[in-house]
């Protein structure tokens, strides 16, 4: 087995290099006072020279109760590198919005040390923290570390996986809605279907305060959540000014730069016409003491994104172009139920609920979960005239255009 | 007489224990099976996910992982399938 730091590492060692933070040094620290990381180093040293992962997937582990949160690892060369014959991950929970104080971040990496590689990525793609690494036999144990000491396991496979927020109002002024309270009662609500995988494929709710969508959920969510405004962008008229006297070129890089040119400066008064204003946040973005989201808030709910594996990425489409999100949110869950029946129902395995709706078509999907059409939801113009719509004709109207004829 | 959740437990645990092996199970076809087992007064998904958390919690069946996640007798540790 290769030693790490006697140079019997010198494909990882050229990952050290230049002045980013390496993975390589991390696992380096790590491998001084554990043994699995020790030899991980050697396995990863070995698989960049022959080019070939070892690992493969086991699939059956997890602790008693659970059908998610730990992914099975199992090295193809148990013999050669025992430490890490399994080399499991467990996802656990993050808190809303990943507020930690230094006490919870240090109870954990002890847990993992004493039970794991020691090895973590914070945070993983879904928010989750990843501890990697560790045995069969140390799974109910680090499990009931965790849950003592109020960590929970979070989704992994065919389940919803564990919602995530943006900091929302906890230290944004633009939250249009209370981001880290949905998160929590969606993962509170849901605990059987975050801990027991029902569904065709993985499900996923993100929660983001404003359109800056900072979670990304547009791209990344089967759900995003996105707050939003209905009424007037708010505007202090001194701010405007006074960033302008501060070196912004307001015309240029404010009013030209809107998507729908709907912002005009004369020099003394900023006007919006907020009927054909997106929420693209560009102009508040750029001017954020002057300008800021309207007073009447809520969120627009989209469906469907997903990154690329099984099929090509998606970005989500407009379900709800504007509700209120508030406690108890009875409408919004009673709608993720009337969905997930209908993707449950009809999904294929391992498909996405946004590849379901291209597959049986929005009107169809629509329909079925109950929500009526609205204009927002087109992503673009239709393209084929000869479609008709059965709603267009009313009882009879088909006699007299025979009749015509 | 109304049906328990440990009856309709012990229906899903005999069909798991039938096809072992041969068939793989999700959630929503032991689901399916049992209401149209039992007749739709009888049985709804409620019912069922609470039968199937007593399958997981006393351990007789567990979740595995195979492109999507089923329901089966605990396997014997490491076995690729
Ligand atoms: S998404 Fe909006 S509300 Fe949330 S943190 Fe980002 S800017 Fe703030
Ligand atoms: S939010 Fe975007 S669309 Fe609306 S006024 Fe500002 S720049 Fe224009």
């Amino acid at each position: 087995m290769a030693e790490p730091g006697k140079n019997g590492t010198p494909m990882l060692d050229e990952l050290e290099k230049g002045p980013w933070p390496s993975f390589v040094t991390q696992i380096k620290e790590a491998a001084e006072k554990n043994k699995m990381s020790k030899a991980l180093l050697s396995l990863l040293e070995r698989s960049y020279h022959e080019r070939i992962g070892h690992w493969k997937h086991g699939g059956i582990v997890g602790v008693m109760g659970y059908g998610g949160g730990v992914i099975g690892r199992y090295s193809d060369l148990p013999e050669e590198y025992p430490d890490i014959a399994h080399f499991h991950t467990l996802r656990v929970n993050m808190p809303t919005g990943w507020f930690y104080t230094s006490d919870a971040l240090r109870t954990i990496c002890d847990i993992w040390e004493r039970h794991g590689s020691g090895l973590t990525n914070m945070h993983g793609s879904t928010g989750d923290i990843i501890l990697l690494g560790t045995t069969t036999d140390e799974l109910e144990p680090t499990f009931a570390e965790l849950t003592a000491n109020d960590f929970d396991l979070g989704g992994s496979g065919s389940d919803m996986r564990t919602p995530s927020a943006c900091v929302g109002p906890a230290r944004c002024e633009w939250a249009c809605y209370d981001t880290l309270a949905l998160a929590y009662d969606l993962t509170q609500t849901f605990q059987d279907e975050l801990h027991r995988p029902a569904f065709p494929y993985k499900f996923k709710f993100k929660c983001a305060g404003c359109p800056n969508d900072c979670v990304a959920s547009i791209a990344r969510a089967d759900m995003s959540i996105i707050g939003t405004w209905r009424d007037e962008i708010q505007i202090d008229q001194k701010e405007v000014k006074a960033a302008e006297e501060a070196g912004l070129n307001i015309q240029r890089d404010v009013c030209n730069l809107c998507p729908t040119k709907c912002i005009e400066w004369d020099g003394k008064k900023l006007e919006i016409d907020d009927e054909n204003c997106v929420k693209c946040m560009h102009c508040i973005n750029t001017m954020p003491k002057a300008l800021r989201p309207g007073k009447d808030r809520g969120a627009t709910i989209l469906l469907g994104a997903k990154a690329p594996i099984v099929e090509g990425a998606l970005l989500s489409s407009v379900l709800v172009p504007f509700t209120k999100i508030e406690p108890p949110y009875e409408e919004l869950k009673d709608m993720v139920e009337r969905i997930w029946d209908f993707w449950s129902e009809h999904g294929k395995n391992r498909e996405r609920v946004g590849e379901l709706m291209q597959r049986v078509g929005l009107g169809n999907f629509l329909e079925a979960i109950e929500v009526e059409p609205t204009p927002e939801m087109l992503a673009h113009p239709r393209e084929n005239p000869y479609v008709f719509y059965e709603e267009y004709y009313e009882e009879g109207d088909e006699e007299e255009e025979e009749e015509e004829e | 007489m109304a049906v328990t959740k440990e009856e309709v437990a012990e229906a899903i645990y005999e069909i798991v224990k039938e096809y072992q092996g041969k068939k793989k199970f999700k959630a929503s076809d032991l689901t399916k099976a049992m209401i149209q087992k039992y007749g739709e007064a009888e049985v709804d998904k409620k019912l069922c996910k609470a039968a199937i958390r007593i399958l997981m919690d006393s351990g007789r069946c567990v979740y595995t992982y195979f492109g999507g996640s089923f329901i089966e007798l605990p396997p014997e540790e490491g076995v690729e399938r």
